[in-house]
């Protein structure tokens, strides 16, 4: 065995046993009485694309953007509206058709936060640094403000979607079904992800992050690629929020309030800057401290901050490397 | 013949500092041209303004006969401009090799590909290779560039900037900070490229200018002050006082 492949079956197999205890953890949830533990699980694949996402900007290109809610939330819309417009059998803008079909909705919420994506990302990609992080913010509160206002949609309460979209087929009310179809997903973009990590654009990419300087004097028109991997990012926060209003059967303006692009870039320095599965890891940790702390205590943040501390000051590189030291020791 | 490089009335202005001060400049084509003068004098402010990666105040830039006034960093560098840095910098996360890699990767053409491993590009891993081989790192092509010695920084900024396959070279300081040893080293490297690119040398080793320069240029205050051969520089007495030092043997 050449030393490369030894490498890459050292990484193939701990991923393979993980997905196989993926697929049986609903029969695990059923047997061991723990039904929870599935719409948990649900929701730690939905956020570890919505976290995976913003690694790549953040982990891989350097730039740290507080905005990343706004993407999340404008999937979460783009199915609620979608929905709304299908229930109320009136098109949108007078020529759009509302639709209830899950093979439409996603791409169409991936498209759409790119389509942001592309304009905050032009505009905010001027600048670097602490402002980068201002006025990603900035754009992020402005959308936030911008649906709590839309009453057409609910404004601050929300948009219910009575029926989770249809996937021809499927029994989507089904709550294992739904898991089934998350998974499925997350693994496809996860290994989208890995190939672009590995591609000329994630080298680039990895470049600017390490000196944007040098980038640009081997003649690298360094913004179009920051520009383009913001897009990418905005666009998996897309379909992470997508899904989640799918899950939740509801989008509401929460979904792009400024504490959730904290939350996602919690999940991110838990799990691994950097690190393909890290954001996946970072928000299991943070789903379930969230809903153990908060069976404990209201104050649930203060546990978690503290964690936080410890995973930041100790770890050197989130629960990711933690557990690559200790596999290495064993 | 059109030199390969023509700065003409370069002026920049710093808020009330004039940092480069209506600069005539030409490097022919297969020439080294040194540029020396003490610090402070506006040597790597003209290379950054040659590079684009500050905008002159007033005056043009042209590269082989064509206008790059209006061009980014990107653009110059695909019509053959590179540099090197005078404090090295280079990618610290990446192995040698990676940082020659991604700049053969970045010449031959755009980034813009999302699926093959980068890794396993055989053609751009071997242009690399032999890029150092060229600059007598090859041995170190594994190490990671956080692992070098100054030297080997120094080396490695030259070969990714070869990388490009420039047509002109912007040389900044390659001997700071250098041994006697590895000085002539990097002396004898440079020697080995004159015939596959033109170079501006700004050095401060006066052994290794007056070793490599066919022409050389005196920066003083942002103003160039003389422009000769070895000889003539050597004994030009507005030289010799602005820089070399009042009276005191050369070198």
């Amino acid at each position: 065995m050449t030393p490369q492949t030894e490498h890459s079956s050292r990484r193939l197999l701990p991923a393979l046993a993980v997905l196989a205890l993926l697929i049986a953890l609903p029969y695990l949830a059923q047997a061991t009485g723990y039904t929870a533990m599935t719409t948990l699980a649900t929701r730690v694949l939905i956020y570890g694309i919505a976290a995976a996402s913003l690694n790549l900007v953040l982990g891989y290109g350097g730039m740290v953007s507080f905005g990343h809610a706004a993407f999340f939330g404008i999937g979460g819309y783009t199915v609620g509206i979608l929905y709304q417009h299908y229930t109320l059998g009136e098109p949108l803008f007078g020529f759009i058709p509302g639709t209830n079909q899950l093979l439409i909705t996603l791409p169409a919420a991936i498209v759409v936060s790119g389509l942001f994506a592309a304009a905050i990302g032009a505009l905010s990609l001027r600048t670097g640094g602490v402002q980068f992080i201002m006025i990603t913010l900035a754009f992020a509160q402005m959308l936030f403000f911008l649906f709590v206002s839309l009453k057409t949609y609910g404004g601050d309460d929300g948009l219910i979607i009575r029926r989770a979209n249809e996937l021809p087929g499927l029994n989507m009310r089904d709550k294992q079904t739904v898991y089934y179809v998350c998974l499925a997903i997350a693994v496809l973009f996860a290994l989208v992800l890995s190939r672009i990590i590995r591609s000329r654009f994630g080298n680039v990419l990895s470049g600017i992050r390490q000196s944007e300087k040098r980038m640009a004097a081997i003649g690298l028109p360094v913004n179009s690629y920051k520009l383009v991997a913001f897009i990418i990012s905005g666009m998996g926060c897309g379909l992470a929020g997508a899904l989640m209003a799918n899950f939740l059967r509801f989008a509401s303006p929460d979904m792009l309030h400024w504490t959730k692009s904290g939350e996602l870039m919690v999940m991110v320095i838990l799990g691994g800057v950097g690190t393909l599965f890290g954001p996946f890891l970072g928000a299991a940790v943070f789903i379930v401290l969230e809903s153990l702390l908060s069976s404990w205590t209201e104050n649930w943040q203060l546990g978690l901050g503290v964690i936080l501390l410890f995973v930041v000051l100790y770890t050197q590189g989130g629960v990711q490397a933690l557990l690559g030291r200790l596999r290495r020791r064993a | 013949m059109t030199p390969i490089l023509n700065v003409r009335a370069l002026v920049k202005n710093f808020a009330g500092l004039v940092a480069t001060d209506n600069v005539d400049l030409t490097v022919e084509d297969g020439e080294i041209h040194a540029l020396i003068g003490p610090n402070g004098a506006g040597k790597s402010t003209l290379i950054a303004q040659l590079m684009g990666e500050l905008r002159p105040t007033s005056g043009t830039i042209e590269l082989a006969g064509r206008s790059i006034d209006a061009l980014p960093t990107a653009g110059r560098v695909s019509l053959g401009l590179a540099r090197t840095f005078q404090i090295t910098c280079l990618l610290p996360d990446y192995t040698v090799l990676d940082n020659v890699a991604i700049a053969a990767q970045v010449r031959s053409g755009h980034s813009f590909r999302f699926w093959g491993d980068v890794r396993t590009e055989t053609a751009l891993r071997e242009e690399a290779m032999q890029l150092l081989t060229q600059v007598d790192l090859q041995s170190r092509a594994n190490a990671l560039v956080v692992n070098l010695s100054h030297g080997e920084k120094k080396q490695l900024e030259l070969a990714v900037a070869i990388a490009t396959r420039p047509r002109l070279l912007l040389l900044d300081e390659p001997m700071a900070g250098l041994g006697h040893v590895e000085s002539q080293q990097m002396v004898a490297t440079l020697r080995g490229l004159k015939n596959q690119v033109s170079m501006l040398l700004v050095e401060h080793d006066m052994e290794a200018v007056f070793a490599l320069a066919d022409r050389i240029s005196v920066l003083v205050y942002g103003r160039v002050i003389a422009s000769g051969t070895a000889d003539e520089i050597r004994n030009d007495p507005a030289v010799r006082e602005a820089y070399l030092g009042e009276g005191d043997e050369l070198c």
